[in-house]
C-alpha cells in the first residue's frame, strides 16, 4: 500500500515541480520572452532551485495570527490535494482504491479545498488575507454549484458514480462531444474552483497584494503553492475523466492502441494544463460582480437546463444510442 | 437582428476563441528577447558609455588640462588639477570622475578640443561598491588602452557629423 501511495504521490510532485516551470515557459513564449533558461539546460533545473529556496528561507509567523491554524491552514490545502489522487484510475485497474463513489469522494474533497483557504485567510490577521479568503470562499462555493450539476449530467450518460465505470462509458464515444458545451462550463469553473486566472480573486495583486497567502513564507508558501498547482492538475484529471474518455486512446486502432493507457491519461493532462495556462496568457481578471453573475446567472441556469434535458433523454430514451 | 447575432456571439464564445487563437499564434513567435549575457543587441557609434582617456599613438596622453570637460560638466562630477610636466607641456596631475554623479550627456566628449576624454561603447561596468565607481586617472587612461580600438572606429565613423 505504501509503495502504491509513493508511486501516485512521487510523479504527482514531480509534475507539480514542472508544471510551475511548463506555465513560466508557456507564458514567456507567448509574451515573446524565453522564460528561464539559466539554471541548468533550457532551466530545467529551475523548479529544484525554487523549491531549494523556498525550503532555506525563515517561515514568518505574525505576532497576530494564530499559530495553530496559521500553521494548519498550508498543510490543509496540500493534503487535500494529494489524497483526492486516491480514486483517480490512471489506467485500467489502475487506481489505489476503486471505490463505487468515487466522483463523489472528488467531489467532497475539491470542496473541502476552500478550508485551506478560510483558514489561512482568517488565522493571518490581515485585513488582505482575510478579503482574499473570503472573495475565496463565495466564488469556489458558487461555482461548484453548477460543477455538481455538470457532474449529474455525466452521471446520467455513464449511469455509475464509480470513475473506472464512467471511463469505462466513453469507449464509443467521449462525453466532450455530446456534452460540449457543459464540459466547457465545467472547464471554466475548475478555472473558478482553483483560483486560477481570469478568477484568481482570491490573490488579485492588485488589488489584494497577494490574497489570502499574504503573510506566508518560506515553506508555508511552498505548501500553498504546490497545492494550488496539484489541485490543477487533479482538476485536469477530472475534466479528462469525465470528458475526455480517460485513459482510452481517441480512436480503438493500431498506431493509437499501442501506447499504454497511462500515457494517454497523463497526455490528456498535459493537454487541458496547457489550455489552463493558455487561458492565463489570454484573458484579463474578472471583476468580482461579474464573477458572481458568471456563475449564478449563466452557468447554474445553463447547466440546470442541461440536466433536465440530458435527464429527460436518458429517461425516456429519446435518441437511441447516445445513452 | 444584432440581438440575435449579439447572442450567437456571446453563447459560442467566439470573441474568446478569436483571442485564444491570438496568443496561440504568438506563442509559436519567434522570440523578440535577446539571451544577454551571451547575445548582446546593436549599439549605435554614439552610444556614450564608460569614460576614455585616450592616447596618441606615440603613447603621449592626449588631454592637455584645458578643463573645458570640467567647465562644461552640468553634474560637476569632472575634478582635473594640473601643472607643467617636467618637458615644459602642460598636463593633468589629477583627473577624476565620479561615475555616480555623471549623467552620461556627452558634454565633455564634445567640449574636448584633442577627442582625449570620451565615452566609448563599454556599459558593463557595475560595481559591488560605491569607491569603484570613483575613477582615477590611472583608470580612465587603463580605459582608453583597453578600448581604443572600438572608440577609434566609433569616433571615425561619427566624424563626418561633427
Amino acid at each position: 500500500m505504501v509503495i502504491k501511495i509513493l508511486v501516485i504521490v512521487a510523479p504527482l510532485l514531480t509534475a507539480v515541480a514542472y508544471l510551475t516551470y511548463a506555465e513560466r515557459k508557456v507564458l514567456s513564449a507567448m509574451h515573446l520572452r524565453r522564460g528561464p533558461n539559466v539554471v541548468g539546460p533550457w532551466g530545467l533545473l529551475q523548479p529544484i532551485a525554487d523549491g531549494l529556496k523556498l525550503f532555506l528561507k525563515e517561515t514568518i509567523i505574525p505576532s497576530g495570527a494564530n499559530r495553530a491554524v496559521f500553521i494548519l491552514a498550508p498543510c490543509v490545502t496540500f493534503v487535500l490535494a494529494l489524497i483526492a489522487w486516491a480514486v483517480i484510475p490512471v489506467g485500467p485497474g489502475l487506481v489505489l482504491s476503486n471505490i463505487n463513489v468515487g466522483i463523489l469522494y472528488l467531489f467532497a474533497i475539491s470542496s473541502l479545498g476552500v478550508y485551506g483557504i478560510l483558514m489561512a485567510g482568517w488565522a493571518s490577521n490581515s485585513r488582505y488575507a482575510f478579503l482574499g479568503a473570503l472573495r475565496s470562499a463565495a466564488q469556489m462555493v458558487s461555482y461548484e454549484v453548477s460543477m455538481g450539476l455538470i457532474i449529474i449530467t455525466v452521471l446520467l450518460l455513464a449511469g455509475s458514480l464509480n470513475l473506472t465505470d464512467i471511463v469505462m462509458a466513453q469507449k464509443n464515444i467521449w462525453f466532450v462531444i455530446p456534452l460540449l458545451p457543459m464540459a466547457v462550463i465545467f472547464f471554466v469553473s475548475t478555472l473558478a474552483e482553483t483560483n486560477r486566472h481570469p478568477f484568481d480573486l482570491a490573490e488579485a495583486e492588485a488589488e489584494l497584494v497577494a490574497g489570502f497567502n499574504v503573510e506566508y513564507s518560506a515553506m508555508t508558501f511552498a505548501l500553498f503553492f504546490l497545492g494550488e498547482y496539484a489541485n490543477m492538475i487533479l482538476m485536469s484529471a477530472m475534466t479528462t475523466i469525465l470528458f475526455l474518455g480517460g485513459w482510452l486512446p481517441p480512436v480503438d486502432m493500431a498506431p493509437f492502441n499501442w501506447i499504454p493507457g497511462p500515457l494517454w491519461f497523463a497526455f490528456k493532462i498535459a493537454a487541458v494544463l496547457f489550455v489552463f495556462i493558455w487561458v492565463r496568457g489570454t484573458f484579463p481578471r474578472y471583476r468580482y460582480d461579474q464573477l458572481m453573475r458568471l456563475g449564478w446567472k449563466v452557468f447554474l441556469p445553463l447547466s440546470l437546463a442541461t440536466v433536465a434535458i440530458v435527464g429527460a433523454i436518458v429517461a425516456y430514451d429519446l435518441l437511441p444510442g447516445a445513452g | 437582428m444584432g440581438y440575435i447575432s449579439r447572442g450567437a456571439r456571446t453563447m459560442l464564445l467566439t470573441e474568446l476563441i478569436s483571442g485564444m487563437a491570438l496568443t496561440l499564434r504568438y506563442f509559436f513567435r519567434p522570440k523578440v528577447t535577446i539571451n544577454y549575457p551571451y547575445e548582446k543587441g546593436p549599439l549605435s557609434p554614439r552610444f556614450r558609455g564608460e569614460h576614455a582617456l585616450r592616447r596618441y599613438a606615440n603613447g603621449e596622453e592626449r588631454c592637455i588640462a584645458c578643463k573645458l570637460c570640467e567647465a562644461i560638466c552640468p553634474a560637476q562630477a569632472i575634478t582635473i588639477e594640473a601643472e607643467p610636466r617636467d618637458d615644459g607641456s602642460r598636463r593633468t596631475t589629477r583627473y577624476d570622475i565620479d561615475m555616480v554623479k555623471c549623467i552620461y550627456c556627452g558634454l565633455c566628449e564634445e567640449a574636448c578640443p584633442v577627442d582625449a576624454i570620451v565615452e566609448g561603447p563599454n556599459f558593463e561596468f557595475a560595481t559591488e561598491t560605491r569607491e569603484e565607481l570613483m575613477y582615477d586617472k590611472d583608470k580612465l587612461l587603463a580605459n582608453g588602452d583597453r578600448w581604443e580600438t572600438e572608440i577609434a572606429e566609433c569616433l571615425a565613423q561619427t566624424a563626418p557629423y561633427r
